[in-house]
């Protein structure tokens, strides 16, 4: 489904990535792990055509996507929840969640309002607040579910859970495994590998801009020493 | 008291005039971040384009008609060919590179116009005059330019608060990458709004053509009042253009109109007219540094 090959991203002079590979298969959840200022979010912003890439090759269900402007890059099927959650504080609840409702051909059927609240009911109860009065956990649901609205076939989550509360957390992790079970092919950065060890299928570290090491769920579980680096990141 | 209903709808009437320009030129400086200083060129346009049509077809409508879309369509095409090398650009580059187009498009309508200025008339249809008030005869092409200014107004609420394309606009004027990560066309729709910006302004110089004389440079004056108008309202904020409008054409057209009175209880005649036409003149300014004192953002600041 997505396939980044060897791609280099400069910030000015400076080299962010170096080489970076990765794959995501359709239905499959994959991690991107690493500690602070290793390229995750720079990985992602280069996938959705934020940050333009200047050598290597991202391709999306066989098409070219590397060179596409990021609205391009999103209606080919791309969902991003970004990080800081980057909510539309002066739409309504509603409005940030219809904003950006399409169908990009992650499913036959576009999602409906009332699908997208099943992930996250309690969203249902603010529909008419702005979205600079929800609290933080509210936001990152919204964050989901606007991009749930574009009907994705690859929902990427840059930061799932930061900064959230464990209850929170739980209800997020919760909601992406509703997800899953649906099929939902999903591409997501963060620190919690307990819970992307039952969420996730296969993982990729990095470090210093680069992919250092890639495994499925098993195999982490299997390597204390990786389980003890990434736990607590 | 009947020169005072009078005024008052002389002022709503400047007010609308100036909400037409300063909707257009919030939205664009609101969403786009770009100081436009070459606004008044579009009303200008608007008012030659609707003049020249209206004087060889002899129908104000069909004017109004072909106007509209030459100004969206100029507005558009500025967009595409100098606007959109600005917008990474800090404001001076912005106000340097618009005030060549003010110049541009005055030497241009000198070029195609000639340097006499056109004079529009009234429609037939709206010649007569209306007694609004028993005993007030108020003339009808002014109430029908109050009618469009209100009708533009609801128009614009109606397409922020319930279609989806007002919903796109105000989410990419609060976070431009984030809306295009969802699939929305900035590119496009700025080039929309900006079309849309202009082609307001169009209309405030095709109703404002049968008012005043038509000729270059027409919409520098007007300019100014438009600033004053979106720093009073807040900038980016349609609503605050609104009640910023009608707050600047009712102060500037009551002060013109009873500040000699006032000053003749106390000063010679011909130095109290003197007096008078200074402090109206000032009077728009003196509210908008007592707004910004108040409130420093404006009366209705732009939901961020």
């Amino acid at each position: 489904m997505l396939k980044v090959e060897q791609i280099e991203t400069f910030y000015g002079s400076s080299q962010a990535l170096f080489g970076v590979s990765l794959e995501v298969r359709e239905g499959e959840v994959v991690t991107l792990l690493g500690r602070n200022g290793m390229g995750k979010s720079t990985t992602i912003k280069s996938i959705m055509g934020l940050t333009p890439v200047t050598s290597g090759r991202i391709t999306f269900n066989d098409k070219e996507i590397h060179a596409l402007p990021s609205y391009r890059v999103a209606r080919q099927g791309l969902g991003l929840v970004p990080e800081g959650r980057q909510i539309f504080p002066n739409l309504t609840v509603r409005e940030n969640i219809m904003v950006g409702a399409a169908h990009y051909g992650g499913r036959k059927e576009p999602y409906t309002l009332a699908e997208a609240l099943e992930i996250f009911p309690r969203l249902g109860e603010r529909l008419n607040n702005y979205g600079n009065q929800l609290s933080g956990g509210e936001q990152q649901m919204l964050a989901v579910v606007r991009a749930l609205m574009t009907t994705p076939k690859l929902l990427i989550l840059d930061e799932a859970t930061e900064g959230l509360a464990p209850l929170v957390r739980k209800e997020i992790w919760h909601g992406l495994g509703v997800l899953k079970a649906r099929g939902q092919s999903i591409l997501v950065i963060d620190k919690n590998l307990r819970a992307l060890m039952t969420l996730a299928d296969r993982h990729y570290i990095m470090e210093k801009g680069a992919v250092v090491w890639s495994g499925t769920t098993s195999e982490i579980a299997d390597n204390e020493e990786l389980k003890a680096s990434y736990r607590g990141v | 008291m009947l020169l005072v209903i009078e005024q008052l709808l002389n002022g709503l009437q400047l007010g609308v005039t100036l909400f037409l320009m300063s909707a257009g030129l919030t939205l664009i400086f609101g969403i786009m971040r770009v100081i436009n200083l070459a606004h008044g060129s579009f009303y200008m346009i608007g008012a030659y384009v609707a003049a020249t049509v209206a004087a060889r077809s002899g129908s104000f409508l069909l004017g109004l008609l072909v106007a509209l879309p030459a100004a969206a369509l100029v507005g558009m095409l500025v967009e595409i060919v100098v606007l959109r090398r600005l917008y990474k650009k800090d404001h001076v580059d912005q106000v340097l590179a618009t005030f060549g187009l003010i110049m541009f498009f005055n030497e241009l309508t000198r070029v195609v116009w000639g340097r006499q200025p056109l004079f529009m008339d009234v429609p037939s249809w709206l010649s007569g005059s209306v007694e609004l008030i028993p005993g007030i005869p108020y003339p009808s092409y002014r109430i029908a330019v109050i009618g469009v200014g209100l009708l533009v107004a609801v128009f614009l609420y109606l397409m922020f608060t319930r279609t989806r394309i007002g919903m796109q606009i105000r989410a990419g004027a609060s976070n431009r990458s984030m809306a295009g990560a969802l699939g929305i066309n900035i590119k496009l729709l700025y080039t929309l709004v900006f079309g849309l910006g202009t082609m307001l302004a169009g209309l405030a110089g095709v109703m404002a053509g049968p008012i005043l004389a038509v000729e270059a440079g027409m919409g520098e004056s007007i300019l100014i009042l438009t600033f004053v108008v979106i720093v009073i309202g807040g900038i980016g904020s349609v609503r605050g253009a609104f009640i910023g409008a009608l707050l600047v054409g009712m102060i500037d057209t009551l002060g013109r109109a009873f500040l000699p009175a006032f000053f003749r209880l106390f000063l010679a005649t011909a130095h109290a007219d003197g007096v008078a036409a200074s402090v109206a003149s000032m009077s728009i300014y003196i509210l908008m540094a007592i707004i910004l004192v108040w409130r420093p953002k404006g009366l209705l600041p732009a939901h961020t």
